[in-house]
């Protein structure tokens, strides 16, 4: 199972607490229907705590599910913020 | 509550604070001119700077940061003493403080960059400030008792509330802010706070962070950081282990003091803020055990992760051999909301009807119930002590308009505030400050004389302005005194005829004759300044101050100067009145414009008037204008009002005495009706309608100058 291709999931605009539910919705059913996905984090605008929140979420829903999570590329914004809370994805 | 408003919420919060920030800023400006370097004031104003920008960039309102961090830099020279202050300083800095406040005004409007004007204005007053922030600024002293600034190791635990997204909080730009403060040497995010994913809601905050920051600021300027969330976040700002020793030992170094609670303080391991949390935490345990002894303050402190035991066994050592003896708690203010307020005092205003009728029903009043009267009479008083507020904040407003007025006159004045702890009510104080502004003015402009002229008159070159508050009988009076040039009595005489005021026969006393100037279009200035000399402004001030129920008047002697004298009721929220019956109805008539009640005369004279001691006066009477059924009483009463000068009677059923009521504004259907201003409920639980003895005697003049067909 471990195989079969990851599901890519890419975000193309800001990843804030305008946006959170919404990709929080998508992420969840991408994981749901998958083998595991690829996080394409280089088309993140902007990322602030609700934003980390789902990214956070979703590690540990892969988890938890036994699926494979990967983040790949992180934009500027996104290595920023990284850097600030010192979390490694 | 949508993200919008609780957006709104914070932002409006942040104008309030930064409103009074501002404000600071100019007072500490004024008052720096007069002090040496490194004084409170520059400190002060230093903070103040400093936290509008703090908190702008929270908001994201890089404008206001970028300018403010100018003239906070500018201030920081200042505050080493690497920068002299001279009237220059001041003078460039000034403006910047009111484009702060421009800016921050902004903010409500919906403004949250500037416009193209705004920029230039910002650019414009920063190139002022280019001299000073010049490195060639020679040092004028080494500040001799400069506090060693070290650095210390703190650490923070961030745990922000559910809430704080959808306010508009965002836990990164705090890391962010906090980062400009100093070096963040170690992050932790604790994540485990976040539920499974079906359990999650995108909006609320879940992460909490550890933090071990290394800074110079005090704890207090970390503490501000979180000002905004501080209410539903859970925010611990301890020193880290590395630095515990410094503190203990500062506190050993320390001289003696038994409170253990300014020792903390004093050390800078506890703010105020967070003593005065413990504090109330101690009070509420000991009342809730029923203690004798309150619970140690040092264990609250500890146990709410305030402080390490260390820290406060040192403090408790120093502490020792002193015996318990607490005094009161520092003086604390909340803000509360004006409506609550006003909520208040208008369900306090129903308890004492309510009340008053209860009274009347029982005929023996037992000792209970005249108990009950007493507090509820109490209850009254504080409720209304309530909306008070000292006026002296208003009055030192004024320091920087008599100022740049000189500036703008080339005169010389200074300003002496007297009585500024006088309280009144907040609506008052804000809807007075614009008469006064004209007042004042006025008086540096026509008043005071310029140097040379005083030279002349063998008076000091220099100017006085004065403003004094003071309470009297029931009112409080405020005073703009000036020693200037005085009143010229013939000058105002002339213009009054040239305007036709007055005719030129006409003979007036010399109240008469000063209370001209309060008339429209009037101004004797031969110059038309910047400032007055318009001939709008002194009418304006009469009226404001007539709209507040108070009265005005002026006092002057030619030469040696002029006092410009504001009567006005404490609060507009009671009235002292007088009751009167007219059949079944009730009125009140505001008891400061009532000046005595005669019977009303029997046989008339041919038209609506009386002989009262050899004078005539007109009167009203009260059952035809309210068309009120019924017949007469046998014998009536008139009551005699006076408004502007003029006398006027009332004729009435009954006189029914004074009273102190509760104004009830009336809705907005009978806001077109003149001759009311209000309403109150009478102990008997009826209403009765409070006359606007204004409007009422002018309409009825009009009706009767129509009826004789003139």
């Amino acid at each position: 199972m471990t195989d079969a291709p990851l599901r890519r999931f890419a975000f193309d605009d800001e990843l804030t607490i305008v946006t959170a539910a919404e990709h929080r919705e998508r992420l969840l059913a991408a994981l749901g229907d998958s083998h595991g996905v690829r996080l394409d984090l280089s088309g993140v605008s902007d990322l602030d705590t609700a934003g980390l929140q789902v990214l956070l979420l979703a590690r540990d829903e892969g988890a938890r599910l036994g699926l494979p999570v990967e983040f790949s590329e992180p934009s500027p914004a996104v290595a920023e913020v990284l850097a600030l809370t010192r979390l490694e994805l | 509550m949508s993200l919008d408003d609780s957006m709104r919420e914070a932002l409006d919060m942040f104008v309030t604070e930064a409103r009074d920030l501002v404000q600071q800023l100019e007072e500490g400006l004024l008052e720096m001119e007069g002090q040496p370097p490194g004084g409170d004031a520059v400190n002060a104003i230093f903070r103040a700077a400093h936290t509008i920008k703090g908190s702008s960039g929270l908001f994201g309102l890089r404008h206001l940061v970028s300018f403010t961090h100018v003239v906070e830099t500018v201030l920081g020279s200042v505050r080493e003493g690497t920068l002299p202050v001279t009237p220059g300083l001041v003078s460039a800095l000034l403006p910047c403080v009111d484009h702060i406040s421009s800016m921050v005004e902004g903010i409500p409007e919906g403004r949250l960059a500037p416009d193209s004007s705004q920029e230039a204005e910002g650019a414009r007053l920063l190139s002022g400030l280019e001299p000073y922030l010049s490195e060639s600024a020679a040092p004028i002293a080494v500040p001799a008792e400069a506090p060693p600034v070290t650095e210390t190791a703190w650490h923070l635990d961030l745990r922000f509330g559910p809430d704080c997204l959808r306010n508009g909080m965002d836990p990164l730009s705090f890391l962010r802010y906090l980062s400009s403060l100093g070096e963040i040497t170690h992050v932790v995010t604790e994540t485990d706070r976040l539920p499974e994913a079906a359990a999650m809601d995108p909006e609320t905050c879940y992460l909490a962070f550890a933090v071990d920051l290394t800074t110079a600021a005090p704890k207090s300027e970390i503490e501000a950081v979180f000002d905004f969330v501080r209410e539903d976040s859970d925010i611990r700002i301890t020193p880290a282990e590395s630095s515990l020793d410094a503190y203990v030992r500062a506190i050993r170094a320390m001289p003696e003091n038994d409170r253990i609670g300014d020792v903390l303080i004093t050390s800078g391991a506890v703010t105020e803020q967070e003593m005065a949390e413990a504090l109330r935490v101690q009070q509420e345990r000991t009342a809730k055990l029923g203690l004798a002894q309150p619970v140690p303050i040092g264990e609250i402190l500890v146990e709410q992760g305030i402080v390490p035991r260390d820290i406060v066994d040192a403090a408790l050592s120093k502490q020792r051999r002193t015996t318990e003896s607490r005094s009161s708690q520092d003086t604390r203010t909340i803000r509360v909301d004006a409506a609550r307020l006003d909520k208040l005092i208008d369900l306090v205003g129903e308890l004492v009807i309510a009340q008053s009728s209860t009274g009347v029903a029982g005929a023996v009043v037992s000792e209970a119930q005249s108990e009950v009267m007493r507090l509820v009479d109490e209850v009254r008083h504080s409720a209304l002590s309530l909306r008070m507020v000292p006026i002296g904040t208003t009055l030192r407003r004024f320091e920087r308009v008599v100022r740049d007025v000189c500036m703008e006159l080339g005169k010389e004045v200074s300003l002496v505030i007297t009585g500024g702890d006088t309280e009144m009510d907040k609506a008052l104080v804000e809807r007075i400050s614009d008469p006064l502004l004209h007042l004042v003015r006025n008086s540096l402009d026509h008043g005071v004389e310029p140097a040379a002229e005083r030279r002349r008159h063998g008076k000091s070159p220099q100017g006085t302005l004065k403003l004094n508050a003071y309470h009297d009988a029931g009112n409080i009076v405020i005073e703009v005194t000036d020693d200037g040039r005085g009143l010229d009595r013939e000058r105002i005489l002339a213009k009054a005829v040239e305007r036709e005021l007055i005719s030129p026969e006409a003979v007036l006393t010399d109240a008469e004759v000063y209370n001209l100037i309060f008339e429209p279009g009037f101004s004797t200035a031969a110059t038309v300044s910047n400032l007055s000399g318009r001939g709008v402004g002194m009418d304006v001030v009469k009226r404001n101050v007539g709209a507040l129920r108070g009265s005005i008047e002026v006092e002057t002697t030619r030469g040696i100067g002029t006092t410009i004298r504001i009567r006005l009721p404490l609060t507009l929220a009671i009235i002292d009145g007088f009751l009167v019956g007219v059949g079944p109805s009730s009125f009140i008539v505001p008891l400061d414009r009532v000046t005595e009640c005669v019977e009303l005369p029997p046989g008339q004279l041919g038209r609506e008037c009386m002989n009262l001691r050899g004078e005539v006066l007109p009167f009203i009477r009260l059952r035809q204008l309210f068309h009120i059924p019924g017949t007469e009483a046998r014998r009536q009463s008139v009551v005699i009002v006076e408004q502007s000068g003029q006398r006027t009677g009332l004729v009435v059923d009954s006189l029914l005495g004074e009273l102190q009521t509760v104004i009830k504004p009336l809705g907005v259907l009978f806001s077109r009706i003149k001759c009311i201003s209000g309403s109150t409920i009478l102990g008997n639980g009826e209403i009765a309608l409070i006359l606007d003895v204004g409007p009422l005697i002018a309409d009825h003049s009009e009706r009767e100058v129509a009826a004789l067909g003139v």
